[in-house]
């Protein structure tokens, strides 16, 4: 799946734009930066209701292409900043987690 | 290539700009041609410290060393100490308040990650004097 497959499947805005050709093979959807550092292994993009700087980087140290803001949240523009800078994509979707994970599940990405 | 050594004090008074020495060191190693995996293992085991130093100890000092074979990482700080390590090595064990807890760490993982991801640690502790972790990574 493509950057722009998410963007479509769940009706995403881009808060920081870059290659939306860009594969993701898989995704992890949590909201403790802890679990994501400790279990996550090769997944592109993550999926989070946790709106501070260290999503990004948790992001940043992971290799992590692109991150998800589920459930609409207001998003600080330091962590839009910080996210440009660092080349991570950064979508907004006002989908909640888990509707935003079962839709990009039934669109064929997985977890692992 | 010789060794070279980076350092960086860690404030402890903001806990947004935790992790901002081991993105440094994470684009310098990236710079000096080290390989991807070995640069993701020092970037998360490193992070994990840094966040560990910004919630237990206001902060502290890193020291990276890094030569072709291995990238050495010491961090220090002057907080409370361990007072179990090897409670504190136990995955989900964690003092962290709620307060960190919501900000998406605190889970009990930093030690046990910190372990996983190098080849080597060694932590020195003393309580109410201070923790020194001595991490090595193989390049």
């Amino acid at each position: 799946m493509k950057v722009r497959d998410v963007i479509r499947i769940l009706d995403a805005e881009v808060l920081v734009d870059g290659n939306l050709d860009t594969e993701v093979k898989t995704a992890c959807g949590s909201d403790m930066m802890s679990d994501v550092l400790a279990f996550v292994k090769d997944q592109g993009m993550l999926l989070t209701g946790l709106c501070n700087p260290q999503v990004i980087r948790t992001a940043e140290m992971m290799d992590m292409h692109c991150v998800v803001f589920v459930r609409g949240k207001d998003i600080d523009p330091s962590i839009v900043e910080l996210a440009r800078s660092r080349d991570i994509i950064v979508l907004q979707t006002r989908h909640r987690m888990f509707s935003a994970c079962g839709l990009l599940y039934m669109g064929g990405l997985r977890g692992e | 290539m010789s060794a070279l050594t980076f350092t960086y004090e860690v404030p402890g008074d903001d806990f947004t700009r935790a992790g901002e020495a081991s993105s440094d060191v994470k684009r310098k190693l990236k710079q000096l041609g080290y390989n991807p995996e070995a640069i993701r293992k020092v970037a998360i085991a490193m992070y994990e410290g840094e966040i560990n130093m910004v919630i237990h100890a206001n902060g502290g000092e890193a020291k990276v060393e890094v030569d072709p074979h291995e990238i050495r990482i010491t961090l220090s700080d002057k907080g409370p100490g361990i007072p179990d390590v090897e409670k504190a090595m136990q995955e989900g064990w964690s003092t962290a308040p709620d307060t960190i807890r919501n900000l998406g760490f605190g889970a009990g993982m930093g030690l046990p990650n910190i372990k996983k991801y190098t080849d080597e640690l060694r932590i020195d502790t003393k309580v109410g004097e201070g923790t020194t972790l001595y991490m090595k990574v193989l390049a």
